[in-house]
């Protein structure tokens, strides 16, 4: 197993050093430069197109990239299947479409990972698993199917399913933006909770600027594959720099 | 979505007002009731004028009617059989030699088409140009040529075009190829080929054991066991050491020429050969389809969701690809594997004595064409049926729970 050496508490929980992507040849991201510390909350935000799924699904390599280095807790993503693996196993991921197992009964949806890749005893997963589900306040769902629940149901299981590898870092790709209106509030109060009571590292592309400026440290503002402008919420909100980031927030102030 | 004024309509629980209810001919149900009684009764009317006005013809030409024949010796003989059969034996047997034989070609085409397409379908999806582009021609030829231009290419192709027994191909030692079909060795009776099938068995029980006690092991220790490695080497294995034990024999009933024909070793004939080839490529065509399209119905979220929490390549495929798959894949497979069935009474048309066939020569020798047409139907009846019900019952085991 290709676990990292014990990194120093001050190193960067995630590092991008100049990361470049193409898509034939068309530039996804363009020299993407980016540290993240242990425990940071960061909020990622821009237009529709502008990458910022690419570059969070690079962090556990969903996305290859071809150009520059990503470091996760001191583990450099490369071809090496077992550091990919290694990354991919203190990484956990939530979708802006849930991506449950339909087959699966929530419950098992929980207990797979911790299984199959901690190799967990049952009993024991099953026991992780009620615990996260209490954490995302749906216990009593545990034995229906996902196809049985609501969409805010299923995205806050979703959460509990990444939460159960124990992650050190959690990607969020647009957790709320496939919910019905009265449900993104259940899916955020769950997030913002995760936020206050663990020090996972978090990182969350999404619109939703009352979860931004209640939960972030970091706004990071990208646009045509690239980070345009970053800085704490309240400024980032206030005094927007960059020409591009004043026109995308008065766009979606708007609404 | 804006929701449409008009589209919301009446929730449950909501009355209706008076002057709203439909009219009685315009509710569904009355609507059903009166279909329901129409069919029935043009129906009715179809059997009582068809079963009066056979009796009458019937009777006017002095023919028997009822299942008396069955017990009548036969008198024809048939070119193939499973069991003993001789033309004095009963029509029953000969209708049951006939049985038999579509259910060989019906069984053993169901599992190679099965093999054949979902390796074809699969190829389809594969990253390399040339094997995806040669199983799409494969697909595309296959399935527009009908099922039977395709018997007689095989059959002709047999018959016409391998030469005669004298002049066998001969592929591999103690297998010939001609004109009256594939000959191949069979295993002599040895002591040692006793020991390995009965250790097979062993085997294949014990397998069962190991994996029941791995995934319970699993359970409660979260190790992990190389289930299938162990279990091939138990299946596989203990035949091979248990004939190494006994010595190792290595003999062989061969067919060999003797005369105009072959003697010994086991055969296919040319017509089955041709029916059961000719069933297998066109039925893996469809197969492949379904397939490949089963396997595209998984999204690629469910690969993503799946390898975001660690699991790798192979799990993913195993525990989450497969069994979504599946689900798409069955029901279509289910009217594939009944087009098998059905498609075999083709054999009439290259001369394969399937019950078809046999229950056709018997209604010609009998004139009771009523009693040999109703055994024909009853027995795809059966089979079809047997089969509908085995995949309902495992399509209903792995279906997907929905809201
Ligand atoms: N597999 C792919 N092949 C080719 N182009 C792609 C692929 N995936 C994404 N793209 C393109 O890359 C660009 C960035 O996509 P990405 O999904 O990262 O954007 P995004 O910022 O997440 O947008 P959105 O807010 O709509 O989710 C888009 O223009 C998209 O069309
Ligand atoms: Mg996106």
């Amino acid at each position: 197993m290709a676990t990292a050496v014990q990194q120093p508490s001050d190193a960067p929980m995630i590092l991008l050093e100049k990361v470049n992507k193409w898509y034939g040849d068309f530039h996804v991201l363009t020299d993407i430069d980016l540290s993240v510390k242990r425990g940071e909350r960061i909020v990622i935000c821009g237009p529709s197109g502008s990458g910022k799924s690419t570059m969070i699904r690079c962090i556990n390599r969903l996305e290859e990239h071809q150009a520059g280095r990503i470091v996760v807790d001191g583990v450099e993503l490369t071809n090496d299947v077992r550091k990919v693996d290694a990354v991919r196993r203190d990484v956990g991921m939530v979708f802006q479409h849930f991506n449950l197992f339909p087959h699966l009964t929530v419950l098992q949806n929980l207990t797979l990972a911790p299984i199959w890749v901690r190799k967990t005893p049952k009993a024991e997963a099953e026991a992780t698993a009620m615990k996260y589900l209490e954490r995302v306040r749906i216990p009593e769902q545990a034995n229906k199917f996902p196809g049985q629940l609501s969409g805010g149901q299923q995205q806050r299981v979703a959460i509990a399913r990444a939460l159960c590898i124990n992650p050190k870092v959690m990607l969020f790709d647009e957790p709320t933006s496939a919910l019905d209106p009265e449900m993104v509030a259940e899916v955020l109060d769950v997030m913002i909770k995760l936020a206050e009571e663990s020090n996972v590292t978090m990182l969350c592309v999404t619109h939703e600027m009352g979860f931004a400026r209640s939960v972030a440290d970091r706004v990071i503002f990208m646009d045509r594959g690239q980070i345009v402008e970053q800085n704490t919420p309240e400024e980032f909100f206030s005094h927007p720099q960059n020409e591009r980031t004043k026109l995308f927030l008065s766009q979606i102030l708007a609404h | 979505m804006a929701a449409q004024p008009g589209e919301t309509g009446a929730t449950a629980g909501t009355p209706i007002p008076k002057a709203q209810r439909a009219v009685f001919w315009n509710d569904p149900r009355v609507r059903g009731i009166f279909y329901q009684i129409i069919a029935v009764a043009l129906i009715g009317g179809a059997v009582w004028w068809l079963a009066s006005n056979t009796i009458a013809n019937l009777n006017a030409r002095n023919i028997a009617t009822g299942f008396h024949f069955l017990g009548r010796e036969a008198g024809f003989e048939i070119g193939e059989n499973l069991i003993d059969y001789s033309p004095a034996d009963t029509y029953f047997r000969a209708l049951l030699v006939g049985v038999l034989n579509t259910l060989r070609v019906a069984v053993l085409g169901i599992i190679l088409a099965t093999l054949v397409g979902t390796i074809i379908g699969i190829a389809r999806l594969s990253k390399n140009w040339l094997i995806a582009k040669l199983a799409s021609i494969y697909v595309e030829v296959v399935r527009n040529i009908p099922l039977i231009l395709q018997l007689f290419f095989w059959y002709s192709l047999i018959t016409e075009f391998l030469p005669g027994p004298r002049d066998a191909l001969n592929p591999m030692p103690g297998v010939f190829l001609s004109n009256r079909g594939l000959k191949f060795p069979l295993l002599a009776h040895e002591f040692a080929y006793d020991l390995a099938l009965l250790l097979f068995a062993v085997g294949l029980i014990a397998a069962v054991v190991v994996g029941r006690w791995a995934t319970k092991r699993q359970d409660a220790t979260g190790r992990h066991f190389p289930t299938i490695w162990v279990n091939l080497g138990l299946i596989f294995g203990l035949p091979i050491v248990g004939w190494l034990l006994a010595g190792a024999p290595l003999t062989f009933n061969a067919p060999s020429l003797q005369g105009f024909n072959f003697v010994g070793g086991a055969s296919l004939s040319p017509e089955f050969s041709a029916l059961l080839l000719g069933l297998v490529i066109y039925t893996a065509g469809f197969i492949a389809e379904i397939v490949r399209s089963g396997i595209q119905a998984v999204g690629k979220g469910q690969t993503e969701a799946s390898l975001s929490l660690g699991l790798t390549k192979g799990q993913t495929l195993r525990l989450i690809v497969m069994p979504q798959a599946l689900r798409v894949i069955v029901p279509p497979m289910t009217s594939q594997y009944l087009n098998i069935t059905k498609n075999s009474s083709l054999a009439v048309a290259i001369g394969f004595p399937d019950i078809v066939s046999v229950a056709n020569t018997t209604l010609n020798q009998t004139g009771q064409a009523i009693e040999g047409v109703a055994i024909i139907m009853a027995v795809f009846l059966t089979i079809s049926l047997s089969i509908a019900t085995f995949m309902n019952w495992y399509n209903k085991h792995i279906a997907l729970v929905e809201r």
